[in-house]
């Protein structure tokens, strides 16, 4: 509720202006975007789970690019009439984040399974949860996570602080965790949409960003970071 | 006087237009059946057992460190001072990292207290509890401690004289007459452990019917249920300001 607050008192502070007062781009992404992005630059970035962006971009925050981790997401800002016509720019995977050195020895999903293993997911409500419940359906393993996070990077931190054994990630946010990989028949693909805000107030400074983004440099940034590329 | 008005009415305005604008958005048509569903039942009970739990944890430790504050003397206690506020101002997720640095899995006491019933705490109900009152404690030390440096120690003197032991004195004669500042102290910080959202996740997580609260389940909510989030946002409102104003009423006199 805070974030809502915070966001619905954001646009009241800046109803009327814009975000015209400067010739910056501020691109609103899903939280495994981070290291990309960042190592791409020219844009001020907030990062956060899909769900939140979707909040943001629906209570008018001053964002110009919005930047998601599933169709969903961004088809709801679509039908909303809040984005522009969105285009592709990434495509991610999962994979199982354990502790490093894989002390429990897991070997794949059907290992997650396990009693006693402290198994952390994201929560169905953003991307990486619903896709690793995919994942898991596909497989028939029955997990009971001790916590449903609330982004994909809180699932990573949470193995990798060793408070969980193991979590179902994108294989570009194992972080300070160990990976154990998910075969390609098993697998989920996510793909991540791009698009430029309606109500921006500097529509070209957003297309160029976009364009960068789905141009040279940005697909190396991707790559360089374990992203698949469309 | 005119110009102060103004002011006044502009901060009045700050803080009420966003739940004004909350209000605005709420499905009152549906709200019933929003808050009905078992995951919105599910947080609001966690949420009143959990905020008080942290707010007995808040009174039980609490009191006795605001009375070390107010009543005696040693050196570095106004760095304690400081140090027990700090909370107040402290990132919640920060203090999140900061409880799972020493009650985590790997955490300096955690690491050690593992193999104890009910440890590790992360990922408990009784870890939400803990994350709420390290948020929440600082706001009833700072009303106790004010409400015990305001007492007459006459009325306490008195009753020393004529026999009442410590303990006796301390129920009998102190805590009435600080009940206020306790009462105002204890509602803030019950308030601010029902709101408490950043430690809560980061230390205990977040699943429904064991760590997930409202103000999780709001967050977690947003983009699949807005409608939910927003009439649950209502009901975290609701609740509050019943509680406020109630207190308020009773025992302030305002």
């Amino acid at each position: 509720m805070r974030r809502l607050i915070v966001a619905l008192a954001l646009a009241l502070a800046t109803a009327g202006c814009g975000t015209s007062d400067g010739p910056g781009v501020t691109v609103a992404a899903a939280a495994s975007l981070t290291e990309a992005l960042e190592a791409l630059g020219g844009a001020t970035f907030g990062f956060a789970g899909s769900q939140q962006l979707v909040a943001q971009v629906e209570a008018r925050a001053p964002v110009d690019v919005v930047a998601t981790a599933d169709t969903a997401a961004m088809d709801r800002l679509v039908r909303g009439g809040l984005v522009e016509t969105p285009a592709t720019f990434a495509r991610n995977r999962l994979a199982i984040a354990v502790e490093t050195g894989n002390p429990d020895r897991i070997g794949g999903l059907a290992d997650l399974g396990r009693t006693g293993l402290k198994v952390v997911l994201a929560d169905p409500t953003v991307p990486a949860g619903r896709y690793a419940r995919q994942a898991l359906d596909w497989a028939g393993v029955v997990v009971q996570p001790v916590s449903l996070e609330l982004d994909v990077k809180a699932v990573a931190r949470k193995v990798a602080s060793g408070e969980a054994d193991a979590g179902i990630v994108y294989v570009t946010d194992v972080g300070g965790a160990s990976q154990v990989d998910i075969p390609e028949a098993a697998n989920v693909v996510a793909t991540y949409p791009v698009a430029v805000v309606r109500a921006t107030g500097n529509r070209a400074g957003a297309q160029a960003w976009v364009d960068r983004l789905l141009g040279p440099a940005g697909r190396s940034a991707l790559a360089a970071h374990g992203f698949g590329l469309p | 006087m005119k110009r102060v008005a103004v002011l006044a009415g502009a901060g009045a305005a700050l803080l009420v237009l966003p739940l004004a604008g909350l209000l605005q958005r709420a499905p009152w048509s549906t709200i019933g059946s929003e808050l009905a569903a078992p995951e919105a039942r599910e947080a609001l009970r966690l949420s009143l057992v959990c905020s008080a739990g942290a707010l007995a944890v808040a009174v039980v430790l609490g009191l006795p460190l605001a009375w070390v504050l107010a009543r005696s003397s040693f050196p570095g206690r106004s760095l304690l001072r400081a140090l027990v506020i700090l909370p107040m101002v402290l990132p919640p997720v920060v203090g999140g990292v900061g409880l799972l640095a020493v009650f985590g899995r790997r955490g300096l006491l955690g690491a050690h207290l593992g193999d104890l019933p009910g440890f590790p705490l992360p990922f408990t109900t009784a870890g939400v509890v803990l994350a709420q009152a390290f948020v929440a404690m600082p706001f009833l030390v700072v009303a106790a401690e004010a409400g015990l440096r305001q007492v007459d120690r006459r009325y306490e003197d008195a009753a020393a004289t004529l026999g009442a032991r410590p303990w006796h004195r301390f129920r009998t004669v102190t805590v009435p007459l600080i009940a206020p500042s306790l009462v105002a102290g204890a509602a803030l910080a019950w308030a601010r452990a029902l709101g408490e959202f950043g430690a809560t996740v980061t230390f205990a997580g977040s699943l429904p019917g064991r760590t997930r609260t409202l103000p999780t389940a709001i967050y977690a909510g947003l983009q699949s249920r807005p409608e939910s989030a927003v009439a649950l946002s209502v009901v975290l409102l609701a609740v509050s300001l019943a509680v406020l104003v109630g207190l308020r009423g009773r025992w302030l006199g305002t």
